[in-house]
């Protein structure tokens, strides 16, 4: 099997010969010419993805005032900043509910802001306002604090996403005879309606299956600036049943993404409100694959066809923690806008947006052509399935 | 020409105990569908129907409930989508029936087609951008 280096990748884009496209545009080149001759061809194959991903947040250091402050409670609009971790660092987390909040008390809760909305209000370079509370202490004496301030005047900001980009998600339905207010939408009773939440082909986890570049150091698109994965996410589960293309047929692999908030933009980032769920944040990631062999190259190539997902109960089942999913869909019946489910036809709907997905894959890959944008070599792969499947010749 | 609109009708408490949609009903010939009615607390009904027939037929029956006092709002002209916020994620898609929100199979954009849109209200509350304005029937209205 020939194989190419990060290292000769990266020279490569440095001349400003890097062949790279887009994880839609590899589906077809796999198709023509072969794993082979897809890796001989393409350098490198960029993903992307965009859409609700809980598990995130935002370190923010606000700095000292005279005299000095160890904030044990820290509020940034309204909205409480976990702060337990040092004198003037706290993590603004996206689905922490503004104080007052009316929650589910009037079922379904409108969830109007929270902390995504702060971290999108803070990237839009919109004023917030913080108050924090201490004990005080001898070397840190002041006990109250308030300050409005904008994304620049705080000392350091840095997205840290502890999971991020699942690999592959259920498809939502609901069983029960009530509507439902769920992190997966509206679903109406008696299955009646079916949602879901990947940007299939264009997924970057869905495209190096096995993890075989995407790891510690790879160096990524976040929230519209630069960032890297830093970890593999929380619930990372690599071991989820596979299907004959290596791709896992529910949650499996996740990633866990850092970055400067300073260089983020507001059309990535934006905080979300979920009727009945509560708050979060839309993240938009786009993952670089160096196309190092034709195995890579061959799953680089996956198409919606070829990924199934789940089918699960939200009415019941999955609140409760029992039953089984209800069966396997592909994402292109998924995407056709109606899937059959136990001899049911039923419209599906996206959560995630295609559109922008396939927006900021677009970006990566000019990024990477003009040459302005390296890729970062995986330090440290994560733990991934015992055996792979064979590439096709 | 056969034409079908759906509208709203404001009926303030001038004009509430009229026999109005009676004689709609009556001296027009129109087919229509009541979608959704309220009453409100500041005295105020509001009814939000689909009126169908020839092109004439729908301009005389607005024509006469204008001319009764009820203020007419075609709904297509108020629900708007702020397209700055939009991020074309197709969650609204889930609860609309009329499919005024739908999902363009090729390019996978929700697209908006305000005509079809009967006001229901449960994209508002299922957009988790409240990037659909206007779109209920309490409020509907209010800015004209």
């Amino acid at each position: 099997m020939s194989t190419k280096s990060v290292e000769e990748i990266n020279s490569r884009i440095r001349e400003g010969k890097c062949v790279v496209v887009t994880a839609e545009e590899m589906i077809d080149i796999v198709a023509s010419e072969g794993p082979k001759g897809a890796a001989k061809k393409v350098d490198v194959v960029t993903t992307g993805t965009f859409g609700t991903m809980c598990s995130s947040g935002a370190f923010l250091n606000f700095g000292h005032a005279s005299p000095k402050m160890k904030a044990s409670k820290v509020f940034i609009n309204e909205v409480e900043a976990y702060a337990g971790i040092a004198a003037v660092d706290c993590y603004m987390g996206a689905t922490q509910v503004r104080e007052g909040d009316p929650l589910n008390a009037v079922h379904p809760g409108a969830f109007t802001y929270g902390g995504g909305h702060v971290i999108e209000d803070l990237v839009a370079g919109k004023e917030v306002t913080l108050t924090a509370t201490s004990y005080g202490t001898d070397c840190y004496p002041a006990r109250r604090l308030t300050k409005t301030l904008t994304l620049s005047d705080f000392r350091d900001a840095i997205l840290h996403n502890p999971r991020n980009a699942y690999q592959n998600y259920n498809c939502a339905v609901n069983l029960s005879d009530r509507t439902i207010y769920t992190y997966m939408g509206i679903l109406r009773p008696r299955m009646n309606n079916a949602t879901f939440s990947t940007s299939g082909q264009l997924s970057p986890l869905l495209n190096d299956p096995y993890y075989r570049t995407i790891g510690i150091g790879t160096r990524i698109f976040l929230g519209g600036g630069t960032g890297v994965v830093s970890w593999a996410g929380t619930q990372h589960a690599p071991l989820t049943p596979r299907n004959e293309r290596g791709i896992p047929t529910g949650g499996a692999g996740t990633l866990t993404v850092t970055g400067d908030l300073k260089q983020m933009n507001q059309r990535y980032l934006r905080g979300a409100s979920l009727a009945g769920y509560g708050t979060s944040l839309m993240v938009g990631i786009g993952v670089p694959i160096p196309v190092l062999d034709e195995e890579v190259a061959y799953h680089a190539g996956v198409s919606n066809r070829e990924i199934q997902c789940p089918v699960v109960d939200y009415g019941n089942d999955y609140p409760q923690g029992t039953g089984e999913p209800l069966g396997l869909v592909n994402y292109e019946e998924l995407f056709s806008g109606s899937v059959e489910v136990r001899g049911k036809r039923i419209p599906t709907s996206p959560l995630a947006s295609v559109v922008r997905a396939r927006e900021i894959a677009n970006i990566l890959k000019s990024w990477i052509s003009e040459g302005t944008f390296a890729l970062g070599a995986a330090q440290e792969l994560f733990p991934t399935a015992p055996e792979r499947v064979k590439v096709p010749e | 020409m056969a034409t079908s609109k759906n509208v709203l009708l404001i009926f303030h408490q001038e004009v509430m105990y009229k026999p109005i949609i009676h004689n709609l009903v009556r001296n027009f010939d129109l087919i229509f569908n009541i979608l959704e009615a309220k009453i409100l607390p500041r005295r105020e009904g509001r009814l939000i129907l689909e009126l169908a027939g020839d092109e004439e037929a729908v301009r005389n029956g607005i024509e006469f409930l204008e001319s009764e006092g009820v203020t007419v709002r075609t709904i297509a002209d108020q629900s708007r989508r702020d397209e700055e916020l939009c991020v074309h994620c197709g969650a609204c898609t889930a609860v609309c029936r009329p499919d005024a929100l739908a999902v363009n199979p090729e390019t996978l954009e929700v697209e908006f087609f305000p005509e079809r849109c009967v006001a229901c209200g449960l994209c508002e509350t299922a957009c988790p951008m409240k990037a659909l304005k206007g779109v209920n029937i309490e409020r509907l209205g209010d800015a004209v």
